[in-house]
């Protein structure tokens, strides 16, 4: 059936439903390349360079599975999706999984019928105020002008904080984010609240971030992680230990660099050697390659790598690993272990 | 008494004075400036508020336009070069000008492929927007839509081929038949390039893309400012004549033509744009099945020739009101039958009054077409919006790239504009 414009309208007349039911691993195998539905550009998160290249840390985690799925971390279409398309592009099947700094929330789970194949940005509402203003905590904004986008949760979340210390504030509403980084610079509130990731990225481009700090406190919680549809476990099981790879690899201390030498031949620490395939058989209970996971994590390194080179505190964005620092320094990250 | 007179005068001047300059509030710059400037106290002072009011304006924009920094590639790197002082970056536009004219996805060394096609549209609307040109140039016209679809989406040369082969069969047939009547050769028409498209989409090769001349380009690919070009130029043309139709059709004495046409005028008219987009984007893939969705340029492209449509016949239908009965009458009492009617008397007319509202309406469209952006498609503000504004060398750059926006959008309505005030003197042919 011709992709065109002309034949278009035809092929949806002539086709019946039928052939649909074979599951996503075996689609994205047939294909030959991952559909992974990622935003139309966040700094940081997902955003295509002067030569078209999709760059970013939730593109590292797209480019990961098809590493690991088809061996190749170029076989992936990007489909940018905005927040509204976003939900319809998966649940239609146009898109395989999304990777799109998607908070999980009990909602988007049960009733919208999506699978969080796991967490990996540990995000929430944090403050950003000039260091002229003197403070070094939210709970010092007592009186304080805060910017805030209307109609979202950042707003409710505000008024509970300010409501549980006891604290007063004066809201000034504004619509976009752009608009809200103006507002700020051009003076007309003591405070920016956001979520946390977004406000980095948002000081990064002042003229001299220098001047301003985020507050400490974080003041909500936003679990941002990949989804698929509900109801394909093969494949849901596929993105989520893709992602738990990463993570063990870090954890494990195996990395874009010596991941070669450390797969050539068995080593002494029995997880690297079932993580990457020496030992045991974990790839072909997924379907995939015994070395799923070792190209997985050659595709941008492990998830301390691609955090560092798209996010970390070297980037223009410069966020601290905080929560999202693994278990064993203090942090939320922590995979199952590969048994 | 002239006699006395002349005895008492003292001196009589023989010769003519000399012509003196007016007095200098009369005439120059002075005398201008009297009367436009300042003819009275409050007018002086409203031309002096307006001079502060364009100074301030000026003495702002002007150092940050001509101080602008061309060749940097990145917005701190910008910062570096102005150290401080007030400057543009218009680096991004040169740096991303092929992602704001192309979008970011297509093929780099493919670009000369819509240009062309950009260059062949001049050629190919010529003949139509000034009718002094040789008619024979409308061949062209006629053939220019292949020729850009081909040179756009690349691919096997089979399909425009295909396509143009179906609609010529459809002329045919349209011919043969419309001498029984109008609606049978309409029908003969579009049934004979359905049954050509049918027969001959099952004779292109599977592969046949992959070997083609041109590299197939998909849909998903486009973007930028050709973008919002395409979208405008085929949805506008689609209109007219779509319009046009619902026009006469609204006013048809056949009931279920005329409340056809009524229905969907005033349910499109009643049915925001972006509404139709989403239901172009969102609710048209819930309806097909998997892996068989119609491309989503073509939904746009129809969503937005629905809409723009629907007012188009609403403008054509406020012409034809505004001809006399007579002009009516006269055509019947003449023995034209009713599409002779139409094309020889009543449309020519109608249109000709019609013109301000098309091109208020084809502008309109035109920059409607940025909203297709909502649904993540890569025009030029889907690219601002989207991937330049989250590149970390260019995040927090705004003005420089909403007001390169503005003036391609500038240049084009008012070249749009500007036409249609030459059609309509062009056009003038009552006596004023």
């Amino acid at each position: 059936m011709k992709n065109t414009v002309f034949f278009g309208a035809l092929a949806v007349a002539g086709l019946s439903a039928g052939a649909a039911a074979a599951g996503t691993l075996d689609d994205v195998k047939a294909r030959g390349t991952l559909n992974c539905g990622v935003t139309t550009g966040l700094v940081g998160f997902a955003a295509p360079d002067a030569n078209g290249v999709w760059e970013g840390f939730d593109v590292g985690i797209c480019r990961a599975v098809a590493a690991a799925v088809l061996g190749d971390a170029d076989a992936v279409e990007f489909i940018p999706t905005t927040g509204k398309t976003r939900f319809t592009a998966l649940a239609s099947g146009e898109i395989d999984m999304l990777a799109r700094n998607t908070t999980w929330t009990f909602s988007r789970d049960v009733d919208l019928k999506f699978e969080f194949v796991g967490i990996n940005y540990y995000d929430g509402q944090g403050f950003l105020a000039p260091k002229a203003l003197g403070v070094t905590s939210a709970k010092d904004l007592d009186g304080a002008t805060v910017c805030v986008q209307t109609g979202t949760t950042t707003e409710l979340n505000l008024a509970d904080f300010f409501r549980a210390n006891n604290i007063s504030y004066e809201p000034v509403p504004i619509e976009t984010n752009a608009e809200g980084q103006q507002q700020y610079l051009a003076g007309a509130c003591d405070t920016y609240t956001t979520d946390a990731s977004g406000l980095a990225a948002t000081r990064a481009t002042f003229e001299n971030p220098g001047d301003h700090i985020l507050l400490p406190e974080i003041i909500s919680k936003e679990p941002l992680g990949p989804l698929v549809r509900h109801g394909d476990n093969d494949w849901g099981d596929t993105v989520r230990w893709t992602l738990n790879a990463l993570i063990t690899a870090e954890e494990l201390g195996v990395t874009s660099a010596n991941i070669e030498e450390l797969a050539a031949a068995p080593t002494n620490n029995p997880e690297i050697n079932r993580l990457l395939g020496t030992a045991g058989e974990l790839g072909a209970m997924l379907g995939l390659e015994p070395n799923w996971a070792m190209m997985a994590i050659k595709a941008g390194g492990n998830y301390g790598e691609l955090f560092e080179k798209n996010i970390g505190e070297n980037t223009p964005i410069g966020l601290a690993r905080g929560l999202n620092a693994m278990w064993t320094e203090g942090g939320l990250i922590y995979s199952p272990p590969f048994r | 008494m002239s006699d006395t007179q002349a005895h008492m005068a003292a001196f009589v001047r023989t010769e003519t004075l000399p012509q003196l300059d007016p007095p200098v509030t009369e005439r120059g710059i002075v005398k201008w400036m009297r009367e436009n400037l300042f003819s009275s106290i409050p007018n002086g002072i409203l031309t002096l508020a307006a001079f502060a009011v364009i100074y301030s304006i000026l003495s702002s924009a002007l150092p940050w336009i001509l101080n602008g920094v061309w060749t940097t590639s990145s917005l701190s790197e910008c910062r570096e070069v102005l150290e401080g002082a007030t400057g543009a970056c218009f680096s991004v536009l040169t740096e991303r000008w092929n992602q704001l004219m192309f979008g970011f996805v297509y093929p780099s060394d493919q670009y000369w492929r819509p240009t062309l096609a950009f260059v062949l549209l001049f050629v190919a609307a010529a003949p139509v927007m000034f009718f002094d040109l040789p008619r024979k140039l409308l061949i062209f016209t006629a053939l220019f839509p292949f020729i850009a679809y081909y040179l756009i989406w690349g691919g096997t040369i089979l399909v425009p081929i295909l396509a143009l082969v179906g609609v010529v069969a459809g002329v045919m047939v349209y011919r043969q038949l419309v001498a029984g009547s109008f609606a049978m050769g309409f029908f003969g028409g579009v049934v004979a390039a359905v049954v050509v498209w049918a027969i001959g989409g099952l004779l292109i090769p599977d592969g046949a893309n992959d070997t083609a001349a041109l590299q197939a380009v998909p849909s998903r690919d486009l973007g930028g400012f050709m973008l919002n070009m395409m979208l405008g130029v085929v949805c506008v043309s689609l209109s007219i004549p779509l319009g046009i139709a619902l026009a006469l059709g609204r006013q048809s004495s056949m009931p279920l033509i005329k409340w056809i046409c009524v229905i969907f005028i005033e349910f499109i008219r009643g049915v925001p744009l972006i509404t139709l987009l989403f239901v172009a984007s969102v609710m048209l893939a819930y309806l097909f099945p998997p892996g068989t969705t119609t491309d989503l340029f073509l939904r746009v492209v129809i969503m937005i020739t629905m809409f723009s449509s629907a007012y188009i016949a609403e403008v054509i239908r406020g012409g034809l009101a505004a001809l006399p009965k007579g002009q009516y009458e006269a055509a019947d009492s003449l023995g034209l039958d009713y599409a002779q009617a139409m094309r020889l008397i009543i449309l020519p007319q109608a249109l000709k009054i019609s013109i301000p509202g098309i091109v208020n309406i084809a502008v309109g469209l035109f920059k409607d077409t940025t909203l297709v952006s909502v649904i993540s498609m890569f025009d030029v503000v889907g690219m601002i919006r989207g991937p330049l504004s989250a590149a970390t060398e260019w995040n927090g750059i705004y003005w420089e790239l909403y007001g390169f926006a503005a003036l391609l959008f500038f240049v084009v309505c008012y070249g749009i504009s500007q036409y249609s005030q030459w059609l309509e003197r062009r056009l003038a042919t009552d006596h004023r």
